[in-house]
């Protein structure tokens, strides 16, 4: 049996005036893929950002291995990939900036792999423009680059795919289902028609969301 | 052996701690240096609003120069203000301080080189810039040292302070003027003493206690505004 | 949270319920209402008909009957304030905030109060509306503080946001309100050495400060119950969409 990475129990938001869900519970093991489904405005991404613990907007327990997450929040946060809609790319720093950067802020992130990751995302070439010279999808491929230097076990990844072209769509499903092989675990959203479909369990948040 | 394998590992933490300063020093820096507007931008405005007190009042070179102390403190303050605004606006705005707040660093060091970073893009060039609007004020010459010496330890006082506005209004499409609602009336300890510091220059009294008193509110937001901007941080990004 | 539990009294977690702090301050009002009433009544015709006139001032101290108290509340409601945010930004007490959030306006009027009171009471005094005393000058500052807080409140839209963003401000506030009462008190020695000073008066007579007491008391309670009128409407328009509230709103 797989072991639960994110436990949630009885999660309660609201967002002005609007209940977004109401005893939310789910569990997220080592292995899985998990799409957050839902209409625009049921809360997929007020959802991603409490599990990553950038909204305290909540009421309910979320716990990281069994224990509560605001117990043990720096083992969470170095097992933790966050991808959210702000791509978290400075516009005046050039790819590798960027890269680097993050890489001093999270410690589990191996500086020397950058160049590779880079050539991974298709933006050989590219490592000394500032990112303001690139395009709105190349600015979250340089992001999403972390995807390939993080040894992080959690991925929550909002809309990963927006502005990312085909073949770039495919190779990324690809890699989700790698993480998930090395027991790794990843919660994201898309609005994207996906071809790894079975492999993925849905959350439908219209359907969870008791009211 | 425990205790040497603990003595290791409080090394190294040590020196990832002071490599992830330096890392957001440089960066900040850096990112200062690339948008050169935004590093001179408070500098030209505090020579601006010097030079609106001749004009505004009397270019009477007595009467400047007894108002000297206290209108190159106040543009000083006004220039550091200005400059607040932007501190956390842009990593806002482009989601890197998401991934900053997401990460297992130490937020209190992060926001401590970040402040540093933008004191010396905004204090430390205001004083050095100093001397030059304390002569177009008539400023006496025995005043000068008191006036750098005194903006030296008084405007990262200022840029701390004025940090923890700018994090509690960084989620807010309007942040400008409610920052200086919020951080103005913090400022008056600063601006009396950096005042009278300048002042005491001027007529020749003993500045050491000024200095200390300056140098006393610098420790103490030193080590309590880290606190409250890491707090206003994680509520903003949260809201 | 659990340990926590162990060491804190029972009605500490029920304050947390707002049904149970909008009906234990339903029930503490009318005795803080009549308390409040009795005292400043009583208060007010003593201070004006039966107290001695000052031998320097003759009547116009009688101010210092309004304008001690309020200077008083304005302090001990910011301190208030102040400790109901880090309460809630703490326990995450949703009625700390509301606490907290009632306090600002009426720790603001107070302190525009003290400042007014101030100002009649400087013209017969000093000859003119205003003067850069300590005092009134710390009062001003702290006036400036309550209406930082009031703007940031009003400028976050999300209550919860707010109520956090407001309670760290109140703290920052609350640690500098020293520093600056210091500063300000040695600023006005150096620019105005000796003169005379409003409220620090060598040993006023019994029969003077006896009714200053009763008014202190009488705003203190007046305070209580504008606080929990207030802290309760808030309670009200935040609870506005659960079942007890709408209970309540319907039996009306």
């Amino acid at each position: 049996m797989s072991t639960s990475l994110v436990q949630v129990e009885n999660l309660f938001c609201e967002r002005d005036e609007r209940v977004l869900f109401e005893d939310l519970s789910f569990t997220a093991s080592a292995g899985e893929v998990i799409q957050v489904e839902g209409q625009n405005g049921s809360g997929k991404t007020t959802l991603l950002r409490i599990l990553s613990g950038l909204s305290n907007n909540f009421e309910g327990d979320i716990f990281w291995k069994g224990q509560p997450v605001a117990d043990v929040r720096d083992d969470f946060f170095r097992e933790l990939l966050y991808f959210g809609h702000h791509p978290g790319v400075k516009a005046v720093l050039t790819p590798e900036e960027n890269l680097q950067w993050y890489a001093a802020m999270h410690p589990g992130v191996d500086g020397g792999l950058i160049n590779g990751a880079l050539d991974k995302v298709g933006l050989c070439g590219y490592e000394d423009s500032p990112c303001h010279t690139l395009s709105a999808g190349q600015n979250r491929r340089v992001s999403l680059a972390r995807l390939y230097l993080s040894h992080a076990k959690l991925w929550i990844l909002d809309e990963p795919f927006t502005a990312i072209d085909k073949k770039g769509v495919a190779e990324k499903e690809q890699l989700m289902l790698d993480h998930a092989d090395r027991g790794g675990c990843v919660i994201f959203t898309t609005h994207h028609e996906l071809a790894i479909g079975e492999n993925i369990r849905r959350l439908n948040l219209d359907e969870l969301a008791g009211t | 052996m425990e205790q040497i394998v603990t003595k290791e590992q409080s090394k190294s933490a040590d020196e990832s701690v002071l490599n992830l300063f330096w890392a957001v020093l440089k960066r900040d820096l850096m990112l200062a240096y690339r948008k050169k507007s935004d590093l001179f931008n408070p500098l030209i405005f505090f020579l601006m609003v010097a030079t609106l007190f001749p004009l505004g009042v009397s270019p009477e070179p007595d009467f400047l120069a007894e108002v000297a102390p206290g209108v190159v403190w106040v543009a000083a303050l006004l220039a550091t203000l200005l400059s607040m605004d932007s501190l956390f606006r842009s990593d806002f705005e482009d989601g890197t301080l998401e991934q900053t707040l997401l990460s297992p660093q130490p937020l209190f060091i992060v926001v401590l080189a970040k402040v540093l970073a933008h004191w010396m893009m905004s204090g430390l060039p205001l004083t050095l810039l100093a001397p030059l609007l304390g002569v177009m004020l008539f400023l006496p010459a025995e005043g000068m040292s008191g006036l750098m010496m005194s903006l030296l330890l008084g405007t990262p006082t200022l840029s701390l302070i004025g940090a923890i506005g700018a994090a509690l209004t960084v989620g807010l499409r309007k942040g400008g003027v409610l920052i200086s609602l919020l951080v103005l009336p913090l400022y008056i300890p600063v601006l009396i003493f950096g005042t009278s510091a300048v002042q005491a220059a001027v007529t020749g009294l003993p500045l050491a206690g000024f200095f200390a008193l300056l140098g006393a509110m610098l420790a103490l937001g030193f080590v309590m505004a880290p606190l409250a901007i890491s707090a206003a941080l994680r509520i903003s990004v949260s809201g | 949270m659990s340990e926590k539990k162990k060491w804190l009294p029972r009605w500490f977690y029920q304050l947390a319920s707002p049904r149970w702090s909008y009906d234990i301050m339903g029930k503490l009002l009318p005795g803080f209402a009549l308390v409040a009433l009795i005292s400043l009544v009583v208060g007010t015709i003593w201070a004006l008909l039966y107290a001695p006139a000052d031998y320097q001032q003759g009547n116009s101290f009688r101010i210092i009957y309004i304008h001690v108290p309020s200077a008083i509340l304005a302090q001990s409601c910011y301190m208030l304030m102040a400790v109901a945010g880090a309460i809630g930004l703490i326990w995450k007490m949703k009625v700390a905030d509301m606490v907290a959030k009632s306090c600002a306006p009426i720790g603001a009027t107070m302190a525009i109060l003290a400042l007014a009171t101030g100002a009649i009471w400087g013209k017969p005094t000093w000859g003119s509306w205003w003067v850069w005393d300590a005092r009134l000058t710390s009062m001003l500052i702290l006036l400036f503080l309550y209406l930082g807080v009031v703007a940031l409140h009003s400028a976050i839209e999300s209550e919860a946001t707010a109520a956090q963003s407001a309670a760290v401000l109140a703290l920052v506030g609350l640690v500098n309100i020293p520093i600056i009462k210091y500063s300000v008190d040695w600023w006005n020695t150096l620019h105005q050495p000796a003169t005379f000073k409003l409220t620090e008066r060598p040993a006023m007579a019994p029969e003077m400060w006896m009714p200053l007491l009763v008014m202190v008391i009488g705003f203190y309670c007046f305070f209580a119950v504008s606080l929990m009128m207030r802290t309760r409407n808030e309670i009200l328009i935040r609870e506005r969409r659960s079942s007890w509230v709408k209970e309540l709103v319907g039996k009306q």
